[in-house]
């Protein structure tokens, strides 16, 4: 079999399997976040953090209990970075410098995880495994909350309730991510991954030099980064390190699980407002656009053009030989459509063209899935502009899902549009006016892309990098820190003020004129309008970085 | 006594954060340390070392170096791939090259040292080396037969356009051979240190050459994996390396053949990532069964 069959055996098998999961799987998501029941461990936890399960919360509440869930958990986690010399497990490591655990902080509640820091030469284990692993748990349940909320002000009327926040903070983790976790790290220990507080064992190699073999309790945070699309390796070298991602057969099964719940979540929505046929609409335009990116990255990577692939043969540096070229730019564009940016091959190294395909996924908007929750209520909105150009054509309101979207819909709708590309451009800007973009390590377009990457990973809460900047500065940590926070929150805010004022409304019953958002028709334009505002966005950036280097 | 509604949230939001830092941040990840000492999963839990006359020798998931103290080939032993981490295959520093496909123009300055070789000059000096210790021909496109990257600043007369006026094989200097005589009927020159070419208006033309688009050595040979550590090399590198290695330890060749096939693992299912042949691994059973003279 040659090495491209295999490639896109890799891809259907996954293919494959998202689709047999989709419905059992997303009806199981359902009954979680529409059930009734506590179950006795729930009913401990509310108690603990002293809240009534059964209180409704509108907007506002709900909003304002994710934002001080999320100003907690910076302040708590920049508090253990600083003083992890005090605490057990801290290999000796002296406290984070402040711009850095401010950024780190922010990164993992933002579920970004954007790291300037080498995990292995950094962050203790008790750091790892009590602080940064438990948000990547906590700020995945959050963003399928919102998403929940979202899908709630669709299909609720005459209410301005939306449910509770830590019912579902506390159900999305308890039911949903962590007994995935379990299982999953123990598959991955199984193929390899190591699971231990050992501090690291020096060895004597056969040519008598020495090396020590480092330990940590890394599966069982390698499998929530993937499944809470969080991305935040536990080493520097992210899942391309054989500790982290051991065997051909694991990295399978973590691309798996960072597709799962993004694919899964638009079944949820389609049996929230009680039509399935909807939620397939959505996951199709999920699909279509996933399908198209995934084959061009394989595409443009197994070309190998460019100077340095063509005289090695390959597109070879930065690659694993177990993943290769095929499986690795899988990976790439898995990572880069949802929200992961968890690595298994270095994308700074990826032909220029191969290596634009992740920037565009991440300016897409990441709704294709997207990262858990902030795909489907990323997509949602797509859905509702689609629906507002398409009314305009022909002098109808727009309606979706029975709720008219009126101007305040649509304001809201086109706020959340503009955050990251207004965060995206002028973050890349002010490092150029700055001089700040000097710390890239390529030149010429190859620098720009270098910039615009860092800034884009951070402004849509990817985490992924072009690696070769130097991001430990003062200037950088803040910057792209500011980035990560305004990025995640004020589409949030946004996302559920639009939740609040769709719940208040009345249902109006489909008529005549009611433009059908089923059909192939629809998914279509919402594909159109998507890439279509992407391009208008940010064409321009990508011609003078990977365009210019690749064409 | 009422707290004010945003104390209540916040306290609320602490008290949530405590119960699942205890929940996911303790016991979930301490109950996984605790299963990785079920036997048989204890090995893999804890790297899978790998032990010699009772001495930890390395992990078979974790490259190595087979090189000696100036950092040479050990030529008895399998070679891994090049790595970036650290000084080669350091865990405590996992890192890959992060240098971009156009990367080959060097950075020449006049203490060798302080140079800083560009992706494609590193890659031409690897695959020369590779080629001299197996006997092959290392050439590659895009590289001079001295091992750098084949690249030209061309300067024209209108900066773009117009009539070329000079030409410099900018990672060539002194005492070197231009890798072409003359471009356009312009005769190069070699590069002089401390020099940048393109701030001065050279266009960067790498030359293809005529070296075999299949090169001998191959492609993982000359490349840094993405961790740093990758402890496999293709079944095509290995293969490159038997007559040399059975040479040094008298071995038949096809005797080492059949420990490569040994330590190469296969696609997972058949169709999951590509073969690996396990360095480490092949290089401890060579020392068990031709132990080197």
């Amino acid at each position: 079999m040659t090495m491209t069959t295999a490639g896109v055996l890799f891809i259907l098998s996954l293919g494959v399997a998202l689709v047999a999961v989709h419905k059992p799987f997303g009806d199981y998501l359902y009954r979680v976040v529409s059930g009734t029941r506590h179950s006795r461990v729930e009913q401990g936890v509310y108690r603990l953090v002293g809240v009534n399960p059964a209180a409704e919360q509108a907007w506002g509440v709900y909003a304002r209990s994710v934002l001080a869930f999320s100003a907690v958990s910076i302040l708590f986690l920049y508090g253990f970075m600083r003083m992890q010399n005090h605490l057990w497990l801290s290999l000796g490591f002296d406290p984070v410098v402040s711009h850095g655990a401010w950024n780190t902080a922010v990164s993992f509640v933002t579920n970004t995880n954007w790291q300037w820091y080498s995990g292995e030469s950094t962050m203790g284990h008790l750091v790892q495994m009590a602080g940064l692993a438990v948000q990547n748990f906590v700020s995945a349940a959050v963003g399928i909350a919102v998403a929940v909320a979202l899908v709630r002000g669709f299909a609720r009327s005459r209410t301005g309730e939306l449910g509770n926040f830590w019912v579902d903070l506390t159900r999305i983790t308890l039911r949903i991510l962590l007994p995935i976790s379990v299982l999953g790290a123990l598959a991955l220990m199984i193929g390899g991954a190591v699971q231990n507080l050992s501090a690291g064992t020096e060895v004597t190699t056969l040519t008598g030099g020495t090396q020590t073999i480092t330990g940590g309790p890394v599966a069982s945070q390698e499998v929530i980064k993937e499944l809470g699309t969080n991305g935040g390796g536990f080493y520097n070298a992210n899942s391309s390190h054989p500790f982290e991602n051991p065997t051909t057969w694991t990295n399978w099964l973590e691309i798996f699980l960072i597709l799962l719940i993004p694919f899964s979540l638009p079944r949820v929505f389609g049996r929230m407002v009680g039509q399935v046929r909807q939620g397939y609409a959505i996951v199709a335009v999920m699909a279509v656009l996933a399908i198209a990116s995934i084959t061009l990255t394989n595409v443009f990577e197994l070309a190998g053009n460019g100077t340095v692939p063509q005289a090695v043969g390959a597109a070879l540096e930065g690659k694993e030989v177990r993943f290769d070229v095929s499986n690795s730019a899988t990976f790439a564009a898995s990572t880069t459509l949802t929200s992961t940016g968890a690595v298994n091959s270095f994308h700074d190294s990826y032909t220029a063209l191969g290596g634009m395909m992740p920037l565009v996924n991440m300016m897409l908007g990441e709704v294709a899935p997207g990262g858990v929750g902030a795909g489907l209520y990323g997509l949602l909105i797509l859905a509702l502009i689609t629906v507002f150009v398409a009314g305009l054509m022909v002098g109808r309101t727009p309606e979706y899902v029975g709720k008219k979207i009126g101007s305040r819909e649509i304001k809201l709708a086109s706020l959340y549009f503009l955050i990251t590309p207004a965060l995206v451009l002028i973050g890349s800007a002010a490092a150029f006016a700055t001089g700040n973009n000097s710390t890239a390590l390529n030149v010429g377009p190859h620098g720009l892309s270098e910039v615009l990457y860092a800034f884009t990973s951070a402004s849509n809460n990817n985490g992924s990098a072009f690696a070769g900047i130097t991001v430990s500065t003062p200037w950088w940590n803040t910057a792209l820190g500011l980035c990560m926070l305004l990025g995640r929150f004020l589409p949030i805010i946004l996302v559920l003020a639009l939740a609040g004022s769709l719940a208040r409304q009345q249902p109006t019953p489909a008529s005549e004129g009611t433009l059908p958002t089923h059909r192939p028709l629809f998914v279509g334009m919402v594909v159109g309008v998507t890439v279509i505002l992407v391009a208008l966005t940010f064409l321009p950036a990508l011609a003078l970085g990977p365009l210019a280097e690749g064409l | 006594m009422r707290l004010p509604n945003w104390f209540a949230q916040h306290l609320a939001a602490l008290r949530a954060l405590l119960v699942f830092t205890v929940l996911l941040g303790l016991a979930y990840p301490l109950a996984l340390v605790a299963a990785g000492r079920i036997p048989g999963l204890a090995d893999k839990a804890d790297g899978s070392l790998l032990t010699v006359d009772g001495r930890t020798v390395g992990s078979s998931l974790i490259g190595q170096s087979f090189t000696d103290a100036d950092g040479n080939p050990v030529p008895r032993y399998f070679q891994s791939r090049p790595s970036a981490s650290g000084d080669g295959y350091d865990p405590t520093a996992t890192a890959a090259s992060n240098l971009g496909p156009e990367s080959v123009v060097d950075t020449l300055a006049a203490d060798p040292e302080e140079s800083t070789p560009s992706l494609l000059t590193q890659v031409c000096a690897r695959s020369k080396a590779v080629g001299e210790l197996d006997g092959v021909d290392g050439r590659r496109p895009y590289c001079t037969v001295d091992g750098v990257g084949a690249v030209l600043a061309v300067f024209r007369a209108d900066g773009l356009t117009g009539a070329v006026t000079r030409v410099v094989s900018v990672n060539q200097v002194a005492p070197a051979t231009p890798f072409i005589t003359s471009y356009e009927g312009v005769p190069v020159e070699l590069a002089r240190p401390g020099e940048d070419y393109l701030a001065a208006g050279g266009l960067v033309t790498p030359i293809r050459g005529n070296a075999p688009a299949d090169p001998a050595v191959p492609a993982d040979a000359v490349t840094a994996s993405g961790s740093g550590l990758d402890p496999h090399i293709s079944p095509a590198y290995a293969e490159l390396q038997v007559n040399r290695v059975a040479r040094e330890r008298d071995a038949d060749p096809m005797a080492v053949r059949r420990l490569v096939e040994e330590h190469t693992s296969g696609r997972s299912l058949g169709f999951m990532g590509e073969p690996g042949v396990d360095v480490l691994e092949l290089n401890l059973a060579l020392d068990r069964e031709f132990p080197a003279g």
